[in-house]
């Protein structure tokens, strides 16, 4: 089984390299992407098949290729085919998408080689059993989108966000780099049967985990470790900015459950603490961000922080309960964690499909020139407001299933002995139901701006539906939301072994329960029955539909004479993006974005506008990284002068490297 | 029966070293050269004698270059070529010849403890004679850095690369290809050095470099 995911990875490569060699030719986006899409749709059927038939084993391969006698090993196990199901899934719509979203890029030879050897990458990092083929996989990953992200590289904006893009993975892959050297110690067998077994112990372990946490939380987009996502992301093409923000950060979670919870050894205690307070950090702030932001999809990438934050705090939660050998509990949150992470695919994935198709309509990306397209383009429209339901956890999608899941996980810390987790847990609960009350008001102004209402823009007004391919894609991952939601037991039993591999523990069988209820710990406790929910809600929305329908819309009504009833009173009227905004940015923004609005009247008289000026700060940027980027300019100035230094003087400093080495290593022994 | 074979080996790569420190305090140009011919000659003494040592015939065609080139075509060439620069003056050492003589010793024993105290589990004969050449290496940088004149800089650049000969062929010998690629790059940085010396001796009617750092605007 794992050699014919090798082949097809292979295959993908292979593609790759063809894109170089037909760049010219008008056939090649169709044949790239349909080849991508045969290939992924294989892969997922591959992963699915063996999340559902592997159980506690796991396939092994090695292939001769990287350093000489160690060869690359690869490994297939539950967590591996979970994520490969979840990244697969994601890369087949992406790839169906792009059949019809490709047609519209200025320049396909820019973003056809490198999409194929993305895909590819990200399937190898999760396959790969050993550091070197982890790295190399994880390194060519962050090149290929890299590469994506540069794909329209005439706008600087995009160009800047490459670079920092750059620099932030390059961070990480060398925290990784660190974190794989710890952890294979001076015995120096890099292989992770090998690192598992050696089980580091005491301040290893917790440096580990802090290097974990920097080389995955950066390519995750965890505060504070987030500013390159919401620049970069958008800068791709729609279909990848897609995959980065659906499949690229479960890749980093993937990697930080891999070596945290299977190679790090035993946790301690506050690891769980650690984890907890950055993903509800994330939440909070990404939300935040997401809910002021104008361009849909910088809107997205803040959005994709908020829900990386809630799947790192069920991680918290799932590490908490591992080092207090509660396994149930451990086993819960892990699953809402996985179940979080699948969700975010779908929706996510879903959302930019739907952000793509509506830049190509209107060509423009700014929500206040919106508005209305429920009617331009009512197929986009329906997937997109149940995606848009699905993110904001609203029941019964499967949003709302593992965040509930996630809530239950909460729920068990009073069993904790800890009193630091007793009391650290709920804090985190609560920030984590505040960022989801925050992500519903987010998608109603997001959802409401864009497709309600009336087009604030004449590009708006003349938007036209998109084309098949991509309503395939849209719809292809928006129905699979309802259908988690559902009928969520399935999925919980679909992802347990997986949640075995990672805790081993898993949660009670679910599908066999009476009218597909869950129940997560004791029936006594708490029970979610998503059939039934939307049963409730269906037959209540059609009753009070029909209600106003009858009573309200039909009766007549009398209006004064001369206000025209509710009349046009001009689309500037309406809610803008800013405006609807505004509670969000009085309630938090003076405090935690330092948010200012300055009114500039004109003097009486003159005929100059009046302007309203508004700015917000990251809090993050300027208190961590622009002290960084500063520091490091004033080493660069001071040490400026080692350009310009005598030949006999460079040599000196060589000659004295050496012997100053060399005494290093006479005193080391 | 082994024992004056090993010394024989020490007392060569011994000599290497002792002639490298002849050449740290020799301050005449022309004398340097033929130290540093003399050098060469003991290395490829040195080298034939570890070929018989160790019975590994191609060692002589290694001991055969370093005669042939660094004995005698590369002294005699930069012999020649001091000759047309007409520079049989005095060197001046940057430091003083005594602190020159004691940072050599320094470096021998730095050398030897570290080379002594890593490798506790090679062969003896092997352990030994790259602790001797890792002195030679030092000390040829220690050459390099310590003169200002380009011509005394190529003669520590060439001690250098005799020291790296040397532990390459202490260590049971390298591949022939390795020898022959490593006495190319000599020769082509030695050409390379050479046709630089004469530029910068037509531009600035000197070879010392501290001309080109006053001619970057640079003070010493």
């Amino acid at each position: 089984m794992i050699a014919a995911l090798l082949a097809l990875i292979g295959a993908l490569l292979v593609l790759g390299l063809a894109a170089v060699a037909m760049r010219r030719s008008p056939l090649a986006t169709k044949l790239v992407y349909g080849g991508a899409l045969v290939l992924t749709l294989a892969l997922f059927a591959l992963a699915a098949v063996a999340l559902a038939s592997l159980g506690a084993g796991a396939r092994e391969a090695a292939l001769p290729l990287g350093l000489p006698w160690l060869g690359v090993h690869f490994r297939l196990d539950a967590l591996a085919a979970f994520f490969l199901a979840v990244i697969d899934l994601a890369a087949a719509a992406a790839s169906l998408y792009a059949l019809g979203y490709g047609a519209h890029e200025p320049e396909p030879g820019r973003v056809l080689p490198f999409f194929p050897v993305f895909l590819a990458a990200m399937n190898l990092v999760v396959l790969a059993a050993d550091a070197y083929g982890f790295l190399f996989s994880w390194e060519l990953m962050s090149l290929a989108s890299w590469a994506l992200v540069l794909a329209q590289h005439r706008e600087a904006e995009n160009v800047a966000a490459g670079t920092l893009y750059l620099l932030m993975a390059s961070f990480g892959t060398l925290a990784l780099l660190l974190g794989f050297g710890f952890l294979a110690g001076p015995g120096g067998d890099y292989s992770f049967a090998a690192i598992a077994a050696r089980r580091p112990e005491g301040w290893v372990g917790a440096l580990v985990l802090a290097l974990a946490l920097l080389g995955a939380g950066s390519k995750a987009g965890l505060v504070p470790l987030h500013v390159w996502l919401p620049r970069a992301h958008p800068a791709a093409p729609s279909h990848v900015s897609a995959l980065m923000s659906g499949a690229m950060t479960k890749v980093a979670v993937y990697a930080f459950i891999r070596i945290v919870f299977q190679l790090a050894g035993p946790p301690a205690w506050w690891w769980g603490l650690v984890v907890l307070a950055l993903g509800g950090a994330s939440t909070v702030l990404g939300v935040l961000h997401a809910l002021m932001e104008t361009d849909i999809k910088r809107l997205l990438a803040y959005s994709t922080i908020e829900n990386i934050g809630l799947i790192f705090a069920s991680l918290g939660l799932a590490l908490a309960f591992r080092a207090d050998a509660m396994g149930a509990a451990a086993a819960l949150a892990m699953t809402a964690a996985l179940f979080h992470a699948f969700n975010h695919m779908l929706f996510k994935s879903t959302l930019f499909f739907g952000a793509g198709a509506v830049l190509t309509a209107t060509g423009t990306r700014a929500l206040d020139r919106l508005g209305g397209l429920i009617h331009r383009m009512p197929s986009l429209a329906v997937p997109v407001l149940g995606a848009c339901l699905a993110i904001a956890a609203l029941p019964p999608f499967n949003g709302f299933a593992s965040e509930w899941l996630t809530f239950q996980a909460i729920l068990l810390s009073p069993d904790l002995p800890q009193w630091g987790l007793k009391l650290a847990v709920p804090a985190t609960g609560t920030l984590l139901a505040l960022g989801a009350a925050l992500a519903a008001a987010c998608f109603v102004r997001f959802y409401g701006l864009a497709f309600l209402g009336r087009p604030r823009s004449p590009e708006a007004a003349a938007a036209v539906e998109t084309d098949r391919a991509s309503l395939a894609a849209i719809w292809g991952l928006a129905v699979p939301c309802v259908l988690a939601g559902l009928f969520p037991g399935a999925v919980i039993d679909a992802i347990a072994p997986a949640v075995q591999a990672s805790v081993d523990a898993r949660m009670p069988v679910q599908t066999g329960l009476p009218w597909l209820t869950i129940i997560p710990v004791a029936a006594s406790r708490s029970s979610y029955n998503g059939i039934l929910i939307f049963l409730f809600i269906t037959a209540s929305a059609l009753t009070v539909a029909a209600a106003v329908h009858r009573f309200a819309s039909r009766a007549a009504r009398r209006y004064r004479a001369w206000d025209c009833g509710f009349g046009d009173v001009g689309i500037a009227a309406q809610y803008s993006a800013a405006s609807f905004a505004q509670p969000i940015r009085r309630a938090f923004g003076s405090t935690i974005f330092r948010a200012t609005d300055v009114v500039e009247m004109p003097p009486p008289g003159a005929t100059a506008p009046a302007r309203i000026r508004q700015s917000r700060i990251d809090p993050v940027w300027d208190g961590l990284y622009a002290p960084l980027v500063g520091f490091v300019w004033l080493l660069a100035d001071r040490l400026n002068f080692l350009q310009f230094l005598s030949i006999r003087r460079f040599m000196s400093f060589v000659f004295l490297a050496l012997v100053f080495l060399l005494l290093v290593l006479a005193v080391w022994h | 029966m082994m024992l004056p074979l090993l010394d024989t080996a020490h007392m060569l790569a011994g000599g290497l070293v002792l002639v490298s420190f002849m050449m740290l305090y020799q301050d005449r140009l022309s004398a340097l050269i033929n130290l540093l011919a003399l050098h060469a000659l003991v290395l490829s003494l040195a080298v034939a004698w570890q070929a018989w040592i160790q019975n590994a015939p191609e060692l002589i065609i290694t001991a055969a270059t370093a005669l042939g080139f660094k004995a005698i075509a590369i002294p005699v060439a930069l012999q020649r070529m001091i000759k047309r620069l007409g520079i049989h003056r005095e060197i001046e050492p940057v430091v003083g010849i005594s602190a020159t003589m004691l940072a050599g010793i320094g470096l021998v024993a730095l050398a030897l403890v570290v080379m002594l105290r890593t490798t506790a589990s090679a062969a003896p004969l092997a352990r030994e004679d790259i602790a001797l050449a890792l002195s030679v290496i030092l000390l040829g940088m220690l050459i390099m850095v310590t003169r200002r004149n380009a011509v005394s800089q190529v003669a520590g650049f060439m001690s250098l690369e005799n020291g790296l000969v040397l532990a390459a062929t202490g260590a049971q010998g390298m591949p022939l290809v390795v020898e022959i690629s490593v006495a190319f790059s000599i020769l082509i940085a030695f050409i390379v050095i050479g046709i630089f010396l004469f530029r910068i001796r037509e531009r600035f009617d000197t070879v010392e470099v501290q001309a080109l750092d006053q001619f970057r605007g640079e003070r010493r």
